[in-house]
């Protein structure tokens, strides 16, 4: 098969007022002024927030970090029965489980944690759990952490919230 | 030979059968609870409900035995109408509290329920009749008096199997249920099988409950290592950690059934492991890789028969082990060592408990295999008596204790002995006293055949690899013969069989593929 050659367009060619690119700067300076104006006057429109501070209000389906619920008496409500950590796609949910005291309980997590550095936060743990036990309504997601060990949301932690 | 229809598929059946064991021949499942293979027909629990043609109404497919020409129907809308009621009315006082309980899962009511319930519960909460939950009634048992479905196996079962009938039915109607007698708890060796035959989570297992959920567990087909009888076994693992032993059905040996202190063997195979190999120079102990050790405890061996002969050498064998290895460990001894001094002793710490049904006095699950392959009783007291003389200067001991001696004395006649390799799966006196350790894997992390005190060669099967840096029984063995010079090319199990079945007269003729799952009596029988 033959070469074919393809014409390309090239640009034009700038005059020698267009390189110069001050009129561009400029202008572009005007757009960044009438900004700062129109922020220095009328504050309640300005798009960004003053984090930590100030906190977005996020819809009310957004799914955030884990919490475990507890029963009234405080015990925590799960019961240890793993439907959320088979659900799990990111396996990232430990559970232990153990014999309560209370014979009405029978069984308790001894231990829940949750890696939340592999969690995709797709939910699929709240759908599971058949005694709402686990809810991701917080509102909020993962904070930043220096260490992974702080990252791995023991039930303590996950009780607190 | 009775000739009868079932769903249209004509089916020739011994005198006798029922329609449920029929039907379970040619693959079609009719739902049953208190039928099972190994106990009496109670006929109590209805789920087994087919039509028979001429029949006015539905009968029982586990207490109707076939007769010639009888037409009967398991797929029909009435029949599945039939079941779907049943099923309502066991769950109508049932709490299902599944995520709690140990049977979900692998629970009758769940499985069936999804095949032919899925019907609402018309049955409000507060009306269900409660009763008691988390009793404890000895043995290896909890009861949830609650999710019983009162299908009697339990009760048959402690009747017929054990005679010690500590189970009953108390009370009437809904308030029916399973109980023992007031300061009655179980007593006896076989109590677990009550949480495998119960098919709800009424009796669920002290041992395993909440340890592990079952849809996490894989099994493989193995053989209980806990005594002489080798009850046939699935053992069912999570990663490299064995949760459970269940009975495998073989009616030669065990049937359905296994004793209590058989389900516990499995710790051995996640306690006290040894798992990476361990040379002791120097009086230091220092983890080596395989190579080393393996190089190191060839080099010792050699060295000592080079320097005070081949009857200087001894090796133990360990009834504990699989016939290809104590083969590979005979002919160590006798072809590359070339040493007279192989015996093994079928003596172990164990309680010595036996009983006239599964229960063996000899705790070894290999004793009539190392006795067929030749390796002598004798022989091992004739190497202690040379220990004792100092008379060996190297050892190769297989397993980890020394017949039934008490530590101190292991480890008084290891200490006479210059060197002491060690091949075994758990840290003991031996591993204590050893100047190499060379970390076996455990009955669920190989495969190989154990012979049964009857002298039937059964199969176990690999449910995963060696845990940590374990390795193989034949492994180690090759690894030190061929270090030795013999240019062994055996490669797995089934090689080391082979030569097996091709030199040693009781297993002539035997194969993998001969023994199957079952297995077969030395000595060409069964
Ligand atoms: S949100 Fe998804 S990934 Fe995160 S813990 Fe739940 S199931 Fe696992
Ligand atoms: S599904 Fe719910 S009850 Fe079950 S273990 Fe998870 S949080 Fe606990
Ligand atoms: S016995 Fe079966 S149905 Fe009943 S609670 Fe247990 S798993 Fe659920
Ligand atoms: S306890 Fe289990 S085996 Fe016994 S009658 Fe009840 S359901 Fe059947
Ligand atoms: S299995 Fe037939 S009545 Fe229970």
């Amino acid at each position: 098969m033959a070469i074919g050659v393809k014409k390309v367009a090239r640009p034009r060619q700038m005059s020698g007022g267009e390189t110069l690119y001050l009129l561009e700067i400029l202008r572009g300076l005007g757009v960044t002024m009438g900004h700062l104006v129109r922020n220095v006057f009328r504050q309640e429109n300005i798009a960004t927030i003053e984090y930590p501070e100030v906190r977005r209000v996020m819809p009310p389906r957004f799914r955030g970090l884990h919490r475990l619920m507890r029963r009234p008496d405080g015990t925590p409500r799960c019961v240890a029965c793993y439907c959320c950590a088979t659900a799990c796609p990111a396996v990232c949910i430990t559970i232990v489980a153990g014999e309560s005291p209370d014979p009405a309980v029978e069984k308790y997590p001894v231990r829940f944690d949750i890696d939340m550095l592999r969690c995709v936060f797709c939910g699929h743990c709240v759908e599971a759990c058949p005694c709402d036990a686990i809810r991701m309504d917080t509102g909020w997601f993962t904070p930043p952490e220096h260490t992974r060990e702080k990252l791995i949301y023991t039930i303590d932690m996950l009780l607190e919230k | 030979m009775p000739n009868f229809t079932l769903n249209g598929i004509s089916v020739d059946v011994p005198e006798g059968t029922t329609v449920l064991q029929a039907a379970k021949t040619v693959g079609i499942e009719i739902p049953h609870y208190c039928y099972h293979p190994n106990l009496s027909i109670a006929g109590n629990c209805r789920m087994c409900l087919v039509e028979v043609e001429k029949f006015p109404k539905l009968q029982i497919a586990c207490n109707t035995v076939v007769t010639e020409g009888m037409v009967v129907k398991s797929d029909t809308e009435k029949v599945r109408q039939a079941v779907t009621g049943v099923l309502e009315l066991m769950l109508i006082n049932h709490p299902v509290d599944c995520p709690i309980c140990d049977q979900a899962g692998e629970c009758g009511l769940q499985i069936y329920y999804m095949k032919y319930g899925l019907h609402k519960s018309r049955f409000a909460f507060e009306d269900k009749v409660h009763k008691k939950k988390v009793q404890d009634i000895g043995g290896q048992i909890v009861l949830d008096a609650e999710r019983c479905i009162l299908c009697s196996r339990c009760i048959r079962f402690l009747q017929e199997v054990t005679g010690t009938s500590e189970l009953e039915f108390f009370r009437r109607g809904d308030h029916s249920e399973i109980s023992i007698f007031p300061g009655r708890p179980l007593d006896n060796q076989y109590t677990g099988n009550l949480a495998d035959i119960c098919p709800v989570g009424a009796l669920t297992s002290k041992d395993f409950r909440f340890k592990c959920r079952v849809w996490f567990l894989r099994g493989t087909r193995s053989i209980c290592p806990g005594c002489a009888n080798g009850c046939n076994v699935e053992a069912h693992f999570k990663e490299d950690i064995v949760y459970r032993l269940k009975p495998r059905r073989n009616d030669d040996v065990n049937r359905t059934w296994m004793c209590d202190p058989g389900r516990l063997e499995y710790k051995k195979a996640n306690e006290a492991r040894l798992l990476t190999p361990v040379v002791r120079e120097n009086g230091g102990l220092k983890a080596e890789a395989w190579e080393a050790a393996l190089s190191f405890a060839a080099f010792r061996l050699w060295e000592t028969v080079e320097a005070h002969g081949a009857a200087s050498v001894a090796v133990i064998a360990s009834p504990a082990f699989s016939n290809e290895e104590l083969y590979l460990a005979r002919k160590l001894a006798e072809e590359v060592l070339r040493t007279p001094n192989v015996g093994f002793s079928p003596r172990s710490s164990g309680n010595g408990l036996s009983d006239d049904f599964l229960i063996k006095a000899d705790k070894n699950p290999n004793t009539r295999g190392a006795q067929l392959l030749g390796i002598s009783e004798e022989k091992f007291d004739d190497i202690v008596r040379k220990i004792e003389g100092g008379e060996v200067k190297a050892l190769l001991v297989f397993g980890n204790e020394l017949a039934d001696f008490p530590g101190e004395r292991t480890a008084e006649l290891l200490s006479r002995v210059p060197f002491v390799a060690q091949v075994g799966t758990n840290e003991g006196a031996v591993s204590l006293a050893a100047h190499a350790v060379l970390p076996s894997a455990s009955f669920v992390e190989r495969g190989g055949t154990f012979t049964n005190h009857a002298g039937r060669v059964q199969r176990f099967w690999m449910g995963f690899p060696p845990r940590g840096n374990a390795r193989g029984g034949i492994e180690i063995l090759v690894g030190l013969a061929n270090r030795l010079g013999a240019g062994w090319t055996f490669a797995g199990e089934a090689s080391v069989f082979r030569a097996i079945a091709r030199s040693e007269a009781p297993f002539a003729g035997m194969s993998y593929e001969s023994l199957g799952e079952l297995g077969q009596i030395a000595g060409g029988k069964g």
